[in-house]
């Protein structure tokens, strides 16, 4: 089977939260009550163990030109955020009950009749996307809709999507793709296009992609993501230095006592 | 809600408003402000409107409440193990052997807790994970509860060799917890990744020195070991005041976080340090200074969850992370700490 991949294009994105609803109707989702957060038209706010698609309203400073918006108002970016699919996934890593495994599509997924609730997932990834849910106990995240793509169906979100802003398909063609549109941007004047996908971090890349305009973090999307796994090496350096120190210094306490 | 007398000067401000409203079609006073406003933009000093980035713990208090006691019979093992090859006497061997297998007995029912779905707690054991310092770290504590356990009610001969064997994963008991938070997406705790475990280390060293003395044992290797782990939590409370300018570091400075880990620095560092130096030949100053440091010791570990729930709401940090490891050192407005709680997802 391919692996496949999203690639979630913010500059086609009209912010209908088609995405959203898709996910939680198929996936069956709870509802993570209404809030108002105040922040732009965004009243998700995050993704989470209840929102697995999540689209983020990033309002710039007034500016005329692209989006058609007039001098007075403030410039929309909408990009519809979603678990990156890490290729070096933190959460993968860590997860010590191997409820997390990475499927033949290459998705990375969480098995819910195997999740203990131990939540080391949540602290591991590099990205804030995996969660505990309170009342249920397990951790969870976007699934890739792995129940879909084994019967040959695209996630729910990217067959949702009235934009064609969500494409799925198999990783490698939408890389290119990707390159493509970054290049036919730049000729429309949209310099500021560019494709997010973490493949020059420790991180090796993501399954999902993303095509944003202007800086990544406005996004919080962290320019420099980390696998934990990179402490790995320090940490238990330092685990075993202070070990030998215990063992040694307790012999030589109780050495010195023979002998007074 | 205070009654008010109508005056010619609130009347004509209600007509002030009136024909501006009907002017302009809005009124410009600071009333038609939201509360809370400004609002916090989505810019690449804010990120995405100062939202967190990473997600807290989940860890409520049991898990602190483990890596204290975990670490505290791991250590014990070791002196009761080191005890008995030294010939010490049979009281602290026993004592030590008895801490280690009650801290081991406490530690299973504290982990699972804390887990999501308790019942399934054995899915801990399914597989053998060596990158993931939790799989590690489930294996340790299963088998240190067997060894330690098997030590207490086994037959002397079989006793001391589970003894060795308690022992040795005694040592993995009392620093892996660090690994264990150190290796995480966590800021603060990653940025002390190749600290942590030692830090863990004398802590839980000194613990169980300081619980085996308020049980009754006077031996001075007790004293010197609570005064070496005390020197070494002393050096590392300096360590942890001194990178001031660090991003990263500021959960342990300030905030609710801040305090505890002062609290705890101090009274498992400095003061025990100070009485054994100063006053160690007194049986009664050195119990005070195995209370300070069992209470420090304590808190420094609930110290450290808090300050990693804290670091996780800071979107600072994981913004700046730069290619080369290095950080984009300019400060960047913070989100509000009371902003309408609604907000905090």
């Amino acid at each position: 089977m391919a692996i496949t991949g999203f690639l979630t294009d913010s500059t086609l994105c009209i912010g209908c939260k088609a995405c959203e609803v898709a996910c939680k109707e198929w996936n069956e989702v709870p509802s993570d009550g209404f809030v108002f957060t105040a922040l732009s038209y965004d009243n998700t706010a995050a993704l989470g163990h209840s929102t697995w698609r999540h689209v983020k309203f990033v309002e710039r400073e007034p500016h005329a030109g692209h989006g058609g918006n007039s001098p007075s108002h403030v410039t929309w970016e909408f990009s519809s955020d979603v678990c990156k699919h890490c290729e070096n996934a933190g959460c993968l890593e860590a997860c010590p009950t191997g409820s997390i495994v990475r499927t033949e599509f290459g998705g990375v997924y969480v098995q819910p009749d195997v999740c203990n609730g131990c939540g080391y997932c949540v602290v591991t990834c590099p990205f804030g996307v995996v969660d505990r849910r309170p009342d249920d106990g397990r951790a969870f995240k976007c699934t890739f809709c792995y129940d879909r793509q084994k019967f040959g169906e695209q996630p729910a979100c990217a067959k949702a999507c009235p934009t064609s802003s969500i494409l799925f398909g198999d990783l490698e063609q939408l890389q290119q793709l990707a390159d493509q549109r970054i290049a036919k941007l730049h000729g429309e004047g949209m310099t500021d296009a560019k494709l997010y996908d973490a493949r020059d971090t420790s991180v090796g890349g993501t399954h999902a992609m993303f095509v944003i305009r202007g800086d990544e973090r406005a996004y919080n999307l962290p320019p420099n993501p980390e696998v934990p796994t990179v402490h790995l090496r320090k940490a238990w350096t330092s685990a075993a230095v202070a070990a030998g120190v215990i063992a040694l210094t307790t012999l030589a306490a109780f050495a010195m006592e023979r002998r007074s | 809600m205070k009654e008010r007398i109508p005056t010619a000067a609130s009347e004509a401000q209600l007509e002030q408003l009136r024909k501006e409203a009907e002017l302009n079609g809005r009124v410009d006073r600071p009333g038609i402000r939201p509360s809370g406003s400004p609002f916090p933009q989505a810019t690449a000093e804010n990120g995405y409107y100062g939202l967190p980035l990473l997600k807290p713990p989940v860890w409520t208090w049991e898990v602190p409440l483990y890596f204290f006691v975990g670490g505290a019979g791991g250590a014990a093992a070791v002196i009761g193990f080191t005890a008995r090859i030294a010939g010490a006497s049979p009281k602290l061997v026993r004592d030590a052997r008895w801490v280690a297998a009650a801290a081991a007995n406490l530690s299973t029912p504290l982990l699972i807790a804390d887990l999501g779905r308790p019942k399934r707690f054995l899915n801990m054991l399914r597989i053998f994970k060596p990158q993931s310092p939790m799989s590690v770290g489930a294996w340790i504590v299963a088998a240190f509860g067997g060894a330690s356990t098997a030590t207490l009610i086994a037959p002397p001969v079989l006793a001391d060799i589970t003894a060795a064997g308690s022992a040795a994963l005694g040592l993995g008991m009392a620093t892996y917890t660090g690994v264990l938070i150190g290796a995480t997406a966590i800021p603060v705790w990653s940025r002390h990744a190749h600290l942590l475990p030692a830090h863990f280390g004398a802590s839980a060293l000194a613990s169980a020195a300081s619980t085996l003395e308020l049980m009754g044992n006077d031996q001075r290797a007790l004293n010197r070991l609570a005064m070496g782990a005390a020197a070494f939590e002393t050096y590392m409370g300096f360590n942890i005041e001194r990178h001031r300018e660090d991003l990263a570091s500021e959960p342990l400075r300030h905030g609710h976080s801040g305090r505890l880990i002062r609290i705890g620095g101090t009274l498992s560092g400095p003061l025990p340090l100070a009485l054994r130096l100063i006053g160690g030949r007194s049986k009664r100053v050195r119990r005070v200074a195995a209370f300070a440091s069992l209470a420090g010791s304590l808190i420094t570990r609930f110290a450290w969850v808090a300050a990693g729930k804290a670091s996780a709401k800071d979107p600072r940090v994981p913004l700046s992370l730069r290619g080369d490891g290095s950080r984009s050192g300019e400060p960047v407005r913070q989100r509000e700490e009371k902003s309408d709680p609604a907000r905090q997802q």
